[in-house]
């Protein structure tokens, strides 16, 4: 390294600060934190790799493995089965929440942002809303991949971005459960686990890859009361064009109830962790 | 909060009582143990103490970032509890460990940052390129900062606490795994910033760090501020200081430990080097150290090198401890090392 001298007279002139700026509003500075989000997608792309390897992996292995099997052939089944490992793929893109929100506190980024003058939510509703462009990216690709392969919806594209956008609705409500296993874990990779292990079963326990009607009754009772099958049910019906109301409107009462409930237990953590 | 017309100067930094526990399991620590603080405006206070004696904690809550469990703590006259933003408003905080977000640029940290503290678009991209060129980080602005040298990180964090130019400035361990010379710039631009006027509560381990540039030192240990004060009046408290000479023969030097022992009463210590003879000056024995050099020139022993050295901090530590202070591990051979291999 060479050597570097720093300059008495520039640093003199950067601390003289003849005016201070008027304290941003609170959407300005949730504003800036989605841009920090999407900054971090632009210098780290590897980490929408993952976001995107495993769903066309999925559709790929589900479809031709075992879709003539389940629903007589693969071209029927991939009807059914896409709108399904949509849902699965945004939701478990939804732990990266955590994850990254844990990562900035092991590494005291977030001190900084805790002792800054803002609305104190900013930090996790822009890294949220920063997010939401990480699942519509995760969501085109896979929809790409579905139509590639002989994915129709009857919904047409009206159908497609209404499943997608109740989709994203959920997946910010169902975001703030991992904010809180991110301020509570000790480690980025604890949160990941934890994660994971609460993802499996709500992901594999419904109606994403088959109908429900063969399992046994107990695990059938699980599946029908699983807030997934009915988001699954809504985005499916969306992009068939068949939804009712009905669906919809649990999917959106679910999700205003978890922000209801862990968005304000986030922030009591947020507020008096140490 | 400047209206104190007639009264004694306001404080930059006041606390009184701060108490703060960890609870960890069945385990509770008292990481602060009833600590008082004044600092007075434009001044540099030190607080010095090893690992885990509570500095940090310390900090963390004058800078609003923890909740204290007892006492009461105000920062250019707010509160920091229950008027926590416009603390927040008032001060800079330099970590630890670089927290800035390593992923993104020199230049976008400082963006985001100017953007939170309320700049708006030209206003904000003149503020981060005034920084970056104060901090000598121009060229670096538009790498990741995860690339950056130990030191450039310790720059662009400190200008992300200038962002705002806080009047009160919390560095906790601002040099800790610095390399020499990356360490004499991060003192440099503390100066200056005292210079002008803001208040520095700077946090070492370092016992040359808090006497260079602290004008009060605060000792603290198990959560206690055991002794404060200038480092001389800390340097007075522990004894009178010790002479120590370089002889020009060294066969001579059982001679001259004798001659030493007679005068000052105290027994002389022999260094590693066979040249080299300390001897402590008893308290209330200042005036005999004058007679050191007649007594070893009657005595034949010619002595080239004298000098008569106050206590180190080292040795305040230890008194008011019982126990030296860690082992200065990281701030030499390896981080230079560290350093030159980027």
């Amino acid at each position: 390294m060479s050597a570097v001298d720093i300059s008495t007279t520039s640093l003199r002139e950067a601390v003289a600060l003849e005016s201070r700026p008027s304290r941003p509003s609170a959407v300005a500075s949730s504003f800036t934190f989605a841009w920090r989000a999407l900054l971090k997608i632009k210098h780290v792309p590897e980490q929408l790799f993952d976001v995107l390897v495993s769903p066309v992996i999925f559709t790929l292995m589900f479809t031709y493995l075992f879709g003539g099997a389940l629903a007589g052939s693969t071209d029927a089944y991939i009807q059914f089965l896409l709108p399904g490992i949509l849902v699965q793929t945004i939701i478990i893109v939804t732990v990266y929440t955590g994850y990254t929100l844990n990562t900035d506190i092991t590494k005291g980024v977030f001190d900084r942002f805790r002792s800054l003058p803002i609305w104190r939510p900013a930090p996790i509703v822009g890294a949220l809303m920063g997010d939401t462009v990480r699942y519509t990216i995760a969501s085109i690709m896979c929809i790409g991949l579905g139509l590639i392969i002989g994915f129709r919806p009857d919904g047409g594209v009206l159908g497609v971005v209404a499943g997608v956008a109740l989709l994203l609705v959920f997946a910010f409500a169902l975001s703030w459960i991992f904010t809180i296993l991110g301020l509570l874990l000790r480690t980025p990779n604890a949160v990941m686990g934890v994660s994971m292990m609460v993802l499996m079963p709500l992901t594999f326990a419904s109606n994403i890859f088959v109908d429900p009607s063969t399992m046994p009754s107990g695990l059938q009772a699980f599946v029908n009361v699983n807030p997934v099958s009915h988001l699954v049910t809504a985005v499916r019906g969306l992009m068939a064009g068949t939804a009712g109301i009905g669906d919809v409107t649990t999917v959106l009462i679910s999700a205003v109830v978890m922000t209801a409930v862990f968005a304000p237990i986030t922030m009591y953590l947020y507020r008096n962790r140490h | 909060m400047t209206d104190h017309a007639g009264g004694p100067p306001p404080l930059a930094v006041e606390a009184t009582g701060l108490v703060k526990h960890f609870t960890s399991g069945k385990k509770t620590t008292k990481a602060v143990d009833g600590v008082d603080l004044t600092i007075p405006h434009g001044s540099v206070f030190g607080l010095l103490g090893p690992n885990g004696a509570g500095k940090t904690t310390v900090v963390r809550m004058l800078a609003t970032l923890l909740r204290p469990d007892g006492g009461t703590a105000r920062v250019l006259g707010h509160d920091v509890v229950h008027d926590a933003d416009a603390v927040r408003g008032a001060v800079g905080l330099t970590g630890q460990y670089a927290s800035v977000d390593e992923d993104l640029t020199g230049t976008e940290n400082l963006l985001m940052l100017a953007r939170l503290y309320g700049f708006r678009g030209r206003a904000a991209t003149q503020r981060v390129a005034n920084l970056l060129e104060a901090f000598s980080l121009t060229d670096a602005g538009s790498r990741q900062v995860k690339t950056y040298s130990g030191g450039m990180r310790r720059r662009i964090d400190l200008a992300a606490s200038l962002v705002l130019s806080p009047r009160v400035l919390f560095l906790d361990e601002p040099t800790t795994g610095l390399d020499p010379r990356s360490r004499n710039q991060v003192w440099d631009i503390v100066r200056v910033l005292v210079e002008d006027g803001a208040t520095v509560l700077l946090t070492t381990q370092y016992l040359e760090e808090a006497d260079q540039l602290a004008d009060r030192i605060g000792v603290i240990d198990h959560g206690r501020l055991i002794a404060e004060g200038t480092s001389t009046e800390l340097k007075r408290s522990v004894g009178q200081g010790a002479v120590d000479l370089r002889l020009a023969d060294a066969t001579q030097r059982a001679e001259a430990a004798a001659v030493v022992h007679r005068v000052l009463g105290t027994e002389p210590t022999l260094p590693t080097d066979p040249y080299a003879l300390n001897a402590r000056v008893p308290d209330d024995g200042a005036h005999l150290v004058a007679q050191v050099l007649p007594a070893l020139g009657e005595a034949g022993i010619a002595v080239p090198e004298f000098s008569l050295g106050q206590p180190s901090l080292d040795e305040v530590f230890l008194t008011l401890t019982g126990e030296p202070l860690p082992a200065d591990e990281t701030n030499d051979g390896a981080a230079v090392e560290e350093e030159v291999a980027r």
